[in-house]
């Protein structure tokens, strides 16, 4: 191992993050390499005064009891009234329900486990909340910032291998902010962006793997809504923040613009 | 309440509650401020108690992070006015080590900062501080959490190759200005 690769590798090496052969490498070559055995105790030095004297902040006395009074009863009937209800965990009696519970414990347990690795659509759906929520987060909305169907829809030529349908639809309630560029399974797809009243709705487009359509699906993630289907040879995932009931709206809109011009 | 919202909360209470530091302490490395901390940490709960349903893994802490972090930047985002010095843009990823002027607070021999640069810890607060939200946040998860490049990556989505740059890059950074302080 040479003394460019051990440098890129000695953070993660410091992180005890690599495999056995490549650590045992790297510990012959900062065994013989002073230059590098320097890097390394620096970085070390670092990492320990930062472990050891930053500071860990821990949660005032009284938040946990401010969560607990906070967490709804029933979260449906809670909501729809606006009303929170303090309650006490604990104050249950358990013993009570004990048999049953124990049976709802198994079942709950072996959904747990039965459910545990996640499948790729749900892999697709985190990698679909972190692209927006790195959206948000970088002010990068997007790389063309138009509400002209006739800017944006150029503006993707050349940039993927197919043509995103891009429909400005203010006069539904839903403008068109812009486009730009993202990378979701393992490919470049077209993320539109639309808004309805203060919440920005990403669509990610790009052409399915085959023909064959699929239902429309919906899921929630982190507090965002995430619908998907795949439509006119197109795969499309939607995320907002925005309620369900006007998701649903924007995606009927868009399915019925599949349909009238299909890719 | 039936018995599974009752069973429900019990066990959102045993899993996510034991978390709290550590969602605490993101959110206050994350806003700089005790207040916003607590209404973000109180606001992921209760988005983390709604969509408990969804949970199947075993990372409750991963997973708890990772709401809290994402609850942290739309409040950042609605309160960008406020805070718009933590956000960066995409250029902030060429930034080299000599930008570091820019982001570190320049040395001075007030007695305050004498004091303080005597004082190693706060030192390093200052140094972390300052670092640009995307470092600051690998670094505490790291050092602070001691949480895995797996984990981090899941939090931060953002891959685990990316993980490492941003460590290795906030270390340098956070290395400089220390330098830059002393
Ligand atoms: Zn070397």
């Amino acid at each position: 191992m040479d003394c460019k690769r051990t440098l890129e590798l000695l953070p993660a090496h410091l992180d005890q993050e690599l495999g056995l052969p490549e650590s045992r490498e790297m510990d012959q070559h900062l065994q013989t390499c002073a230059a590098c055995h320097n890097a390394f105790a620096s970085q070390s030095a670092l990492r320990d005064a930062v472990k050891q004297r930053a500071t860990y902040f821990q949660a005032p006395i009284d938040l946990e009891s401010r969560i607990r009074a906070a967490l709804p009863l029933e979260p449906e009937i809670a909501a729809a009234t606006a009303k929170r209800r303090p309650w006490q965990w604990g104050s249950w009696n358990w013993l009570n329900a004990g048999t049953m519970l124990a049976s709802l414990v198994v079942l709950v347990w072996s959904a747990g486990l039965y459910l545990a690795t996640p499948s790729p659509n749900e892999l697709l759906a985190e990698e679909v909340v972190s692209s927006h929520v790195r959206s948000l987060m970088v002010n990068h909305l997007a790389d063309v910032a138009s509400s002209d169907q006739h800017t944006v829809k150029p503006w993707f030529d050349g940039k993927l291998d197919f043509s995103p349908p891009v429909a400005d639809l203010t006069a539904q309630g839903f403008p068109l902010v812009g486009g730009r560029l993202d990378y979701l399974d393992h490919r470049s797809v077209a993320a539109l962006v639309y808004r309805h009243r203060l919440h920005l709705i990403n669509v990610y487009i790009w052409p399915a793997a085959n023909e064959r359509q699929t239902a429309l699906h919906n899921l929630s993630i982190q507090g965002y809504h995430l619908l998907h289907w795949s439509e006119a040879g197109m795969v499309y995932w939607m995320i907002s923040d925005l309620n369900p009931h006007d998701l649903m709206t924007l995606t009927r809109i868009l399915q019925a613009q599949a349909q009238r011009t299909p890719s | 309440m039936t018995v599974t919202e009752a069973m429900k909360a019990k066990r959102f209470g045993e899993m996510a509650l034991p978390h709290l530091n550590a969602a605490y302490n993101l959110a206050r490395w994350l806003t700089h401020s005790d207040q916003d901390a607590q209404d973000i940490v109180q606001e992921a709960y209760l988005r983390a108690f709604k969509f408990f349903d969804g949970f199947h893994g075993n990372d409750a802490r991963a997973w708890l992070l990772a709401i809290v972090r994402n609850t942290t930047y739309t409040w950042l985002q609605q309160n960008r006015n406020h805070v718009h010095s933590v956000f960066f843009d995409e250029d902030f990823h060429d930034l080299n080590e000599a930008d570091s002027a820019t982001l570190c607070d320049q040395p001075d021999n007030n007695p305050a900062a004498i004091l303080a640069r005597n004082d190693d810890k706060r030192l390093l607060d200052r140094a972390l501080e300052q670092l640009p939200v995307e470092f600051r946040e690998v670094l505490v998860l790291r050092e602070l959490e001691d949480l895995s490049y797996k984990e981090i990556s899941h939090i931060a989505g953002i891959p685990i190759g990316t993980v490492m740059s941003r460590l290795a890059r906030g270390r340098r950074l956070l290395q400089a200005c220390l330098e830059r302080m002393n």
